[in-house]
């Protein structure tokens, strides 16, 4: 009995993301015109993981107290790239895959040198290090083009017996290959502890710096990761600076729907993901209710406002104005 | 005793040159060497039309960023800049449909709009104590979601009226273009506001130590909602300059102005942590930036790399300035 | 008396912070199955001693021996590998991890490259037995535990470390009476099981019933050693007292007629658990300090009077108006007229980086503006007066205020308030890390300022300031004033004792100065 509260205690920013989900799913699934069936649950999942990746991404930065601004323009950065390299042979594209993720990887490792090692505050940082990740990808496809191995593209993309979604095994094998392990190692730990009290994360000797660093350099991946299926999904590349920028966003807003605290140290990359499903899901909500899509924009902003403000409600419990000031 | 040999040292030197920042100075070197590097390229970089229009293009930055200057004064920070200038100029626009009084009321209606995302912005941030970069990020998706309803529900008139026109391209003194003269008269308003009055006194005081400022007695929650106002009203005014310029507003109008405006303030020297800088700087910034622009639109470089130097400016100028202190 | 040799040695320990002298000479012998109590006063080395020994800070001088072989410690990790474990007084814990995350938090058990959550488990609730709180669940968050189920958390994740020398520094400061007792016993079964333990405590009581010899600390050095037992309270406060006398306090003034209406007065005023029902009231002219040890609710009962507290229950009054203050933005107002010299000039009080004008300036802005537009030749008048008034020496007006030393820093903080003139001014601890000349001009200070009619409400952590500057002392203990000393009543000795809550002696002692 109390094992449970603990553990419900534990999980409840994650129960409650995946609560949000589901009835957002019901409500979806049972005013669509076509209903619930395997190609319907494909095409949502298809949408949601991509968010779902750059949200796993935010949240490790965003554990460490820090935040990642350029998690969009990885995304971005990483689709075009895919665009070139994810083609050909079956070696020639795994080698593509590789290069694909360790350009992430790299992406996310220059964000997480400046800020910790070159002390500069992470919003500016990644807002500087997104334009220049924009600016490559541009480079890269100054026009939209490009090609993937499709054979590849449409097993991800496609179901599995014809019916489970195979973008969601691969989510689910991120989580249990990449996110598990990192959560309970000690890195991990370090990472959370960092951004619950830095203070009491020295003084128990922690090892920060690495443990912030690898956080960086993992959401980096994970936002390739992302990048890739991006590409699997459209078979192109494209450096688009709105989708981008609304990337960065949603993954913001995904990750407090997840429960994770955006002061740090709390919450977990699966609640994370929730939040991106019920995200996408609320802003496809409109479609259908057949509102014109005009509203989409609005809908998502103000979910996202109200989401952010309920953070707010801790302060009402602080006692000693002097807290506000930390 | 080195602090004490120091001051002797540095009150031994002339007043201006002992108060300037070395980013400050920093910057007007690079403004110095890039107008050099650039006569190198085109001789017709140095004349004097060229030069005007220089200032021109940079007056519309100017406005936006000495808006972000304030809220960066305070440490913190405006993300909601794009949609807020797109704000400005498009409300402006829409008003100036409604007859001669919406003509009339087309550009203090646009900059009420921006305060009013201001004020959202301020209330979140001083009262709620949400972290800005957030708030600002959701007011700004808010914006840009109301916008598009806007636009695509009741298609308003994005044409700028002749009074914006005017503001952004019309010549009031002959020789300087009124966008010029109204970054002149911002500009030294916001520096009145800073050196002159108890609200200036106060940002500085809130951004460096908001702690010490509340316990002086100082209403530190008001002063940071108006200076988001503040910001928020400039912001729209530079939009709706923009519009003016351009003839007409359009949705993804404020999308090259953030990065560009907080590139500007921080490499002149204002703190990205609150509480250092001067509006001398935020002018040298904002000239270096537009340069650096129009010389690599000069040099025809496209966009990616253009965005590519930006971004590797910044963190390198911030590296060399922007470092909080080691071992906290 | 000892049965073996020695399990930690420390000689000849000396330690600076500046030019303030912390530690001096000091020896202590830590024996294996013993139970150390180490008494002082505030500031008399003995956290100094306890950081060294726990490798926080490095001594300047001196040798530690462990089992005769002769050790230093880079970081608190290599005296935990030594054996050596200490529970701070301020938390250490992380918030947002759980109480198994937190016990092994150094150490964790690895399976596979992961953490062995059900190792830890394991690891989490043995500690948690052996602290004596098998009653707090390994899964809970620390940060829905209340302080005193948190403090246990920190006990057992020291023990989890398998210490051979256990350092407890006020670590029971937090705890409820029940939790006491528990500890108490779970002290005496490691004891015991043979390993050392160094208790520091302000709660007699508590040393009398659990330890077994004594070390008494003063002005930075070791001044005795003895059974416990073997001395009566008195004579224990009496070791503790003598320091060297080194400041000249102006004479105090005739009180103020005791029927004068008290300017500052509170009743009855509450706030969490850490102030009880605190009544007191000051006269125009007077200077009441605070006393007790630190963190017995001195500084929370100056925050609340300045508006910074919330959820305050209880009256204050202003010349006998009840008033609400509910900022210090509201506690400036001239209908209050209230001033804070708050604990930390470098964070609280100053902006260092501006420039000494403007922060001079920056709590009386209202008065010297007009429109919002700052007035600069009364703002020059103003701070001419005050640099003049408190002989504040600086280089010159825009430089900035960091630059200064820290006595004059301090010089600047006061002023700031000064120019407002305050009808009732809190000071605290004020005179903290500042040089001796600049401590001198601040106590004369204080009286020309009573004198002139303001209420001082004075909080030090210097009991010899208390002595030399008040009025009435009200001694705190647990957020409660035990006793209240008044003239020549306020001696060394009355304040150790009431500072030690040493009821019957503390009662004596104060009474026989009682006219």
């Amino acid at each position: 009995m109390t094992e449970w509260r603990y553990w419900l205690a534990e999980q409840r920013g994650t129960l409650l993301s995946l609560g949000i989900f589901i009835v957002m799913f019901i409500i979806y699934t049972s005013n669509h015109p076509a209903g619930l069936t395997a190609n319907v649950v494909q095409t949502a999942s298809n949408k949601g993981v991509l968010l779902a990746f750059v949200a796993m991404a935010q949240t490790l930065v965003v554990l460490t107290a820090g935040i990642d601004l350029s998690v969009g323009m990885i995304f971005v950065l990483t689709n075009c790239l895919a665009s070139w390299l994810v083609v050909g042979t079956g070696i020639e594209t795994a080698v593509g895959v590789v290069a694909v993720l360790g350009t992430g990887a790299l992406c996310g490792a220059l964000n997480g040198a400046i800020v910790i090692f070159g002390r500069l505050q992470p919003i500016v940082t990644t807002i500087a290090t997104g334009a220049i990740y924009f600016g490559l990808a541009l480079l890269l496809r100054p026009f939209p083009g490009g090609s993937v191995n499709e054979h590849l593209a449409d097993a991800l993309t496609g179901k599995l017996f014809g019916v489970v979604p195979a973008s969601l095994v691969v989510l689910l094998a991120v989580v249990l290959l990449v996110w598990v392990p990192f959560s309970r190692s000690v890195l991990g730990r370090a990472a959370y502890a960092s951004g619950s009290s830095e203070i009491a994360a020295y003084m128990s000797g922690m090892p920060l710096l690495r443990a912030k660093f690898a956080a960086y350099t993992l959401a980096g991946t994970l936002a390739a990761m992302g990048g890739l299926f991006l590409t699997f999904f459209t078979y192109t590349g494209e450096a688009a600076l709105a989708s981008g920028n609304a990337y960065t966003l949603f993954s913001i807003a995904a990750v407090v729907l997840g429960g994770v605290s955006l002061y740090g140290g709390r919450g977990s990359a699966i609640g994370a993901i929730f939040g991106a499903l019920a995200f996408r899901t609320i802003g496809d909500l409109l479609f259908v209710f057949d509102f014109d899509p005009l509203w989409q924009p609005l809908f998502q902003g103000v979910v996202l406002l109200l989401a952010v403000s309920l953070g707010a409600f801790g302060l009402f419990r602080v006692r000693n104005r002097l807290d506000w000031f930390q | 005793m080195s602090d004490t040999t120091m001051d002797r040292l540095t009150s031994r030197m002339p007043k201006l040159l002992r108060r300037a920042d070395p980013a400050v100075v920093t910057a007007f070197a690079c403004i110095i060497l890039l107008l050099f590097l650039g006569s190198l390229y085109s001789s017709s970089f140095l004349s004097p039309a060229y030069l005007l229009q220089q200032l021109k293009v940079a007056s519309f930055l100017g406005v936006i960023a000495t808006g972000m200057m304030l809220v960066i004064l305070l440490g913190h920070i405006d993300l909601s800049v794009p949609w807020t200038v797109a704000v400005g100029a498009m409300m402006g626009c829409a008003a100036a449909a409604y007859g001669p009084v919406g003509v009339a009321l087309a550009v203090p209606f646009g900059i009420v709009c921006g305060m009013m995302i201001g004020l959202v912005n301020g209330i979140g941030v001083a009262y709620l104590r949400i972290p800005a970069m957030i708030v600002t990020l959701a007011t700004n998706a808010v914006a840009q979601g109301l916008m598009v309803v806007y636009t695509g529900g009741f298609s308003p008139q994005d044409s700028a009226p002749d009074s914006m026109r005017y503001l952004a391209t019309g010549f009031t003194i002959p020789g300087i273009p009124n966008a010029v003269i109204i970054w002149a008269v911002i500009g030294a308003i916001m520096v009145f506001l800073l050196t002159r009055t108890s609200f200036g006194r106060s940002v500085y005081g809130i951004g460096n130590r908001e702690r010490a400022a509340y316990l002086s007695g100082i209403d530190t929650r008001r002063i940071v909602m108006t200076a988001f106002v503040i910001a928020g009203g400039l912001s729209a005014f530079g939009g709706v300059l923009l519009a003016g310029y351009a003839s007409k507003a359009s949705q993804s109008m404020g999308d090259e102005y953030l990065l560009p405006a907080i590139a500007a303030v921080v490499l002149g020297g204002t703190s990205i942590l609150g509480g250092r800088g001067s509006y001398l700087g935020t002018v040298a910034g904002v000239i270096l930036i537009t340069l650096l622009q129009s010389i690599l639109s000069v040099m025809q470089m496209p966009e990616a790399g253009r965005q590519i130097i930006y971004g590797v400016v910044i963190v390198v100028m911030l590296l060399l300035y922007g470092r909080t202190p080691a071992n906290r | 008396m000892n049965e073996a040799a020695p399990l930690l040695r420390m000689e000849g320990i000396s330690k600076r912070y500046g030019g303030v002298r912390a530690l001096e000479g000091a020896d202590l012998t830590v024996s294996a199955g013993r139970i150390h109590a180490i008494l002082g006063e505030n500031g008399a080395g003995k956290s100094t001693l306890i950081k060294i020994m726990a490798g926080v800070v490095a001594p300047d001088e001196g040798r530690m021996a462990m089992d005769g072989r002769a050790v230093s410690f880079a970081s608190p990790a290599a005296a935990n590998e030594a054996g050596i474990v200490c529970v701070f007084q301020e938390l250490s814990l992380i918030p947002d991890l759980s109480v198994a995350d937190n016990i092994v938090i150094s150490n964790p058990p690895m399976r596979f490259g992961m953490i062995d959550r059900r190792a830890q488990r394991r690891i989490a609730e043995e500690a948690l037995a052996r602290a004596g709180a098998s009653d707090i669940h390994p899964h809970a968050l620390v940060k829905d535990l209340p302080l005193s189920r948190r403090q246990m958390v920190e006990i057992a994740k020291a023990l989890a470390r398998k210490p051979r020398i256990l350092i407890l520094d006020e670590a029971t400061s937090a705890l409820t009476a029940a939790d006491v007792s528990k500890i108490f016993d779970v002290l005496k079964r490691l004891r015991s099981e043979g390993l050392a333990l160094l208790y520091i405590s302000h709660r007699m009581n508590e040393i009398e019933e659990l330890a077994d010899e004594c070390t008494v600390f003063r002005n930075g050095s070791n001044v005795a050693t003895y059974e416990a037992g073997t001395k009566s309270d008195n004579e224990v406060v009496e070791m503790m007292i003598g320091r060297e006398y080194s400041h000249v306090f102006p004479p105090r003034s005739s009180l103020p007629k005791s029927d004068a209406a008290p300017v500052l007065e509170c009743r009855n005023l509450s706030w969490t658990d850490r102030l009880d029902k605190i009544s007191l009231s000051v006269r125009a002219g007077e200077v009441v300090g605070l006393g007790g040890l630190d963190g017995q609710g001195q500084r929370e009962l100056l925050l609340a009077f300045f508006g910074v507290l919330r959820g305050l229950r209880g009256e204050v009054l202003i010349n006998g108006k009840s008033v609400s203050i509910s900022s210090p933005a509201g506690a400036k107002q001239d209908d209050i007229g209230m001033a804070l010299i708050p604990e930390d000039r470098k964070t609280e009080g100053l902006m260092l980086p501006m420039t000494v004008r403007e922060n001079l300036s920056f709590s009386t802005l209202d008065r010297v503006t007009k429109g919002g537009v700052i007035d600069r030749t009364a703002e020059q008048r103003l701070i001419d007066d005050m640099v003049r008034l408190l002989a504040i020496k600086t280089a010159g007006l825009d430089i900035p205020v960091g630059a200064l030393s820290g006595g004059n820093q301090q010089k600047v903080v006061i002023a700031k308030w000064l120019m407002r003139q305050p009808r009732v001014i809190l000071l605290n601890d004020p005179t903290r890390g500042i040089d001796v000349g600049t401590k001198q001009e601040i106590y004369q200070l204080l009286r020309k300022l009573a004198d002139a009619g303001a209420a001082i409400v004075f909080y030090s952590t210097d009991y010899d300031e208390l002595i030399g500057c008040c009025d009435r002392v009200l001694v705190l203990y647990d957020g409660a004033i035990k006793r209240e000393l008044v003239g020549e009543e306020i001696t060394e000795r009355a304040l150790i004792a009431s500072a030690l809550n040493i009821e019957g002696e503390g009662a004596a002692i104060a009474g026989e100065a009682r006219p």
